[in-house]
């Protein structure tokens, strides 16, 4: 038996070494460039003021692309996640975007949360005919053919919510406080609820609009308007208030005496997982509207919330399986499998063919069965009214009948204009 | 043998229970059966459960107006969502309760319970039946539903929360008896009215009667009733009484009675706007003055420009945080106290760490304002980082302690909130022992020696470095305690010290640097103007017409409110 050399041993461990090497690695790279796989882009703030926000977009989208992996990819081709953080910057938005659809040339992007991020990457989706799924409710108006909008329009949530509230169900509110942070959504949102009550007839001056800058603290001077405002009793609040202002505006709210029985506030901002970080306990009883609670009590839901649990906390992602699953969350989640069932329909991952395989097709969300439009790049979603539970849950106490059909166009701000891919050229003049 | 199974008829309401339950009562074995409910109630349980929402509001309704105790438990369910339809063999449905859901395997299985008196129900065997959640039908509640309900849950629970030993409880009851009563429902709140001693219980009994005189009276009654509405000066009777004045069909001497109403009521309403924007602005400048004071020490007499202010009030925050967390943990029934404890807590946090800032570097950069200024907006970022390293990039939850959530009223439709009566009670104690510390004190001579002229301080033998870093350690002490304070009123994240930084500098420029009177005046000046501001042009507005007018003010008046003396002016 010849003793092997210190220098013999190197060598062939070397050799092993560079072989296992090459065994593990040249296939890896033949994935990627051999149509092993398929790239998809998520852009999703990871940092900055939105991170709070859509770090869990991000977290649902890997989840999804994971469940879809492990079940065989996409047309035998797993998925491979380009995560870039556009860091809640908006021009890093379109720069991300950019760098997404001509270096790493993904097959369709998921992401976006707040609309001036949306407008900002338009273009270059336009312009590239890349492929956006955005998942988050928005105002409207808006018919990009190069975008598919998972999330609410107006008459799918804001429309619904104030018809709730003037229904004898809903305990036949008749003056409406509209109260919103000052931006772009709750300025668009109110335009449209206002034009909505006029044409149910209340007057205008059972109407009242107010706004706040960013992070307002304050709202000693608004609760107290609105105690005024509501003190005969019969009126609600419709409020757009953005994040963690929130806070201190129920806190207000319920110290200067008000209770939800007397005026109810409707939050269209507020979802499970913004009230993960709030102390809840002045929130009870007011109500949302949503498309999806995570207390949906659905078999599929069931499955989908357990799921995220666990992922979140195999990941290491923090608070682990204290994770909370919300309306965005459930749109991005399904805005995935319905690009996967597309390019199956399409067999293709073109963008064209995909998108026009997207028309139409179904998918039984953890929030029931959603449909995505023919023509007008929207979905059809059902619309839940849910009040404020103490552990920060949200009970259904309305359900729209069936699905409700996106309108990108409100008929009540802009009665003249529709969105149709099919028969026209995006946004039209509807005829008189 | 057959005993149970009459037992278990007997006691099935949604089963014709009237035959049954005679049934039962003439067995000759003589099985003891709870009395069962009326046929009346029967029909009604199973109305409960209609899917047509007027049928079953009705008969909640119904129910509720039987005043038998076993229907609260129903209300309360169907409140709760937790009323259910079961099918019994032989096609008859039953309204049933359901309890705390098990999970089994795939099933969810719930035990059921009467609709009448809440009792569980069991099987032919004698255990609790658990029935698969998907058999079972839900009863829709629909939030009209559970409105309706709502007054007869109170008039249940109305009549023992009117002698409930918290006046609150007490004024809550009748204001809720008022706005549904009907002419029993007065007459139990005038048995109240006649035993009750709180001042406000008194005048919401008095209210809710009137409201339902003014509904249910006769002519006479009702104008009576509209003019004590008037006296008391109740915002709630505004509706009614507006109806009343614009209804042509009224009587004349009411409409009149009614107009008179609105008139003394809506005067009273001007008068409390005034008094809420009084209160208002005095808190907004406690919140301004105790955000500045720590500044207004550190900037003011130093000549540090602290842009890590903000942050040493974000630690304040946290420390509040983390004391919530060890009683949470630790004396779960002392729950309500650990406020005390983190007061303390966090200006001695908040003042370490604005001792080691001091020793560690600022000590090295005196009399270089640009330096302190970029090294400590340096520091802002880290301390900000760190927080987010450690607690999450989420805001956390810092729950008020029971005994500042709520408020005080304290005339007629103004209700003082305790948590913002306490921090203008805090800023007023945190400025007269400043006042004390430096004015009386033996430190606060050393303080003021060291400020005015650092040299011959030194020379007479003060220890100057000593006095620079237990400044500037109150300084961030101060701080601390905002950060404590602010937990009651906003948000605790790692930004936010971003959202009080600007504010509190407002403040110190306002008022003029190096004193601390100019810092008090300022806070107050500009708390009270903005409120005064705001009604009328909102708060997106109001906070740019401050700013504006602050940049004027300071134009005029580039050292504030008054001149600066000592180290910083000279150098």
């Amino acid at each position: 038996m010849a003793a092997v050399s210190r220098r013999d041993f190197l060598k062939t461990a070397g050799a092993i070494g560079v072989g296992a090497a090459a065994g593990i690695g040249f296939p890896a790279v033949l994935r990627a460039q051999g149509g092993g796989s398929v790239k998809v882009g998520v852009l999703h703030s990871l940092s900055g003021t939105m991170a709070i926000s859509e770090v869990s977009l991000r977290d649902v989208c890997m989840m999804a692309f994971e469940e879809i992996n492990a079940r065989g990819g996409v047309m035998g081709k797993k998925i491979e996640p380009v995560v870039v953080d556009p860091a809640s910057n908006w021009d890093l938005f379109a720069e991300k975007a950019k760098q997404l659809l001509l270096q790493d040339k993904v097959a369709v992007t998921f992401g976006c949360w707040t609309s001036v991020s949306r407008k900002s990457v338009l273009p270059v989706f336009e312009n590239n005919n890349g492929l956006l799924f955005y998942p988050v409710q928005y105002e409207g108006e808006e018919c990009s053919k190069n975008v598919f909008y998972t999330g609410a329009t107006p008459n799918q949530q804001l429309i619904p919510a104030a018809e709730y509230l003037m229904s004898k169900e809903g305990g036949g509110y008749k003056k409406f406080y509209l109260l919103g942070t000052d931006y772009v959504f709750p300025r668009t949102a109110n335009k449209i609820l206002r034009a909505f009550l006029r044409a149910k007839g209340i007057p205008e001056d059972s109407i009242a609009e107010e706004y706040t800058p960013f992070n307002h603290q304050d709202y000693q001077t608004i609760v107290g308007k609105i105690k005024r405002f509501s003190s005969g009793g019969s009126a609600a609040v419709l409020s757009t208030i953005n994040g963690d202002s929130n806070v201190p505006f129920y806190k207000e709210f319920a110290n200067q005496g008000l209770r939800s029985e007397q005026c109810p506030i409707m939050a269209f901002s507020v979802a499970e997982d913004e009230l993960r970080g709030m102390d809840t306990s002045a929130l009870v009883g007011h109500l949302a509207a949503w498309n999806y609670y995570q207390s949906v009590d659905t078999p599929q839901n069931r499955k989908f919330v357990q799921a995220f649990k666990a992922y979140a906390k195999k990941s290491n992602l923090p608070s682990g399986d204290k994770r909370v699953t919300d309306d965005p969350m459930e749109a991005a989640y399904f805005g995935v499998h319905i690009w996967k069932q597309a390019a199956e329909k399409a067999k293709s991952f073109e963008v064209d063919a995909v998108r026009k395989a997207v028309y139409g097709q179904t998918f039984l969300a953890p929030g029931g069965q959603i449909k995505m439009d023919e023509a007008n790049q929207h979905t059809y979603k059902p619309v839940l009214i849910g009040e404020i539970l103490k552990d920060g849950q949200f009970k259904v106490v309305s359900r729209s009948k069936g699905l409700v059909k996106a309108e990108p166009w409100s008929q009540y701000t802009s009665p003249d204009k529709g969105c149709d891919w099919i028969k026209h050229q995006g946004t039209y003049q509807k005829k008189a | 043998m057959w005993r149970p199974l009459l037992l278990a008829l007997a006691l099935l309401p949604g089963l014709a229970a009237p035959t049954a339950a005679q049934g039962a009562g003439a067995s000759p074995s003589g099985a003891v059966a709870p009395p069962g409910p009326s046929a009346e109630i029967v029909k009604q349980l199973a109305d409960v459960a209609s899917a047509d929402a007027a049928v079953q509001e009705g008969a909640a309704v119904a129910l509720g107006k039987t005043g038998d105790r076993k229907i609260l438990p129903l209300l309360e369910a169907l409140r709760e969502g937790s009323v259910y339809v079961r099918l019994l063999p032989g096609g008859k449905k039953e309204t049933v309760i359901v309890g705390d859901k098990v999970a089994e395997g795939d099933k969810t299985l719930v035990p059921l319970f009467r609709a009448y008196g809440r009792e569980p129900i069991v099987g032919a065997d004698g255990k609790p039946v658990l029935a698969d959640l998907t058999t079972l039908g839900e009863v829709p509640t629909g939030r009209s539903l559970r409105i309706a309900i709502r007054p007869l849950i109170d008039a249940f629970s109305g009549q023992s929360d009117l002698v409930a030993p918290d006046p609150a409880t007490r004024r809550a009851a009748a204001t809720k008896m008022g706005y549904t009563g009907d002419a029993a429902t007065r007459q139990v709140l005038e048995d109240a009215l006649g035993k009750e001693r709180d001042r406000w219980a008194r005048f919401a009994l008095r209210e809710a009667i009137a409201l339902i005189r003014l509904r249910t009276g006769s002519e006479t009654e009702r104008v009576a009733a509209a003019e004590a509405l008037g006296r008391l000066r109740s915002a709630n009777a505004m509706e009614p009484l507006y109806q009343l004045a614009s209804d042509a069909q009224a009587p004349a001497p009411l409409a009149a009675a009614a107009r008179e109403a609105i008139k003394r009521i809506e005067r009273w309403g001007l008068f409390t706007q005034g008094i809420e924007i009084a209160f208002q602005g005095l808190s907004l400048s406690s919140i301004l003055l105790l955000m500045a004071l720590g500044l207004a020490i550190v900037f003011g007499l130093m000549g540090v420009i602290n842009m890590a202010h903000g942050e040493l009030m974000a630690i304040g925050a946290y420390a509040t945080f983390l004391v919530q967390g060890w009683f949470t943990a630790y004396f779960p029934t002392y729950f309500d106290y650990y406020f005390l404890v983190a007061l303390p807590f966090s200006f001695l946090v908040s003042a370490t760490a604005g001792l080691v800032l001091e020793r560690g570097v600022i000590r090295h950069l005196y009399g270089r304002p640009l330096e302190t200024l970029l090294l400590t907006w340096g520091v802002s970022l880290m301390i900000q980082q760190g927080l987010r390293l450690w607690f999450g990039a989420a805001n956390v939850d810092v729950t008020a302690p029971r005994w500042l959530s709520g408020g005080i009223p304290v005339m007629i439709g103004v209700q003082l909130p305790y948590n913002r009566l306490f921090i203008i009670g805090l800023a007023a104690v945190a400025v007269g022992a400043m006042y004390l510390l430096l004015f009386r004190t033996d430190a606060g001579l050393r303080i003021r020696a060291v400020t005015q002229n650092r040299g011959m301080a030194a020379c007479l033998g003060v220890r100057a470095r000593w006095v620079d870093a237990g400044t500037f350690a109150l300084g961030a002490g101060l701080a601390g305690l905002a950060g404590c304070a602010i937990t009651q009123i906003g948000n605790v994240g790692p930004e936010l010290g971003q959202n009080y930084i600007v504010d509190s500098f407002m403040v110190v420029v306002t008022g003029g640097v190096g004193k601390l009177l100019g810092s008090i005046l300022a806070a107050i000046g500009i708390g009270g103007l903005n409120k005064i501001i705001e009604p009328g042009m909102g708060a997106v507005f109001g906070k740019v017409l401050i700013l504006v007018l602050v940049i004027l003010f300071i134009q005029r008046r580039p050292s504030g409110l008054f001149a600066t003396r000592g180290r910083y002016a000279e150098s």
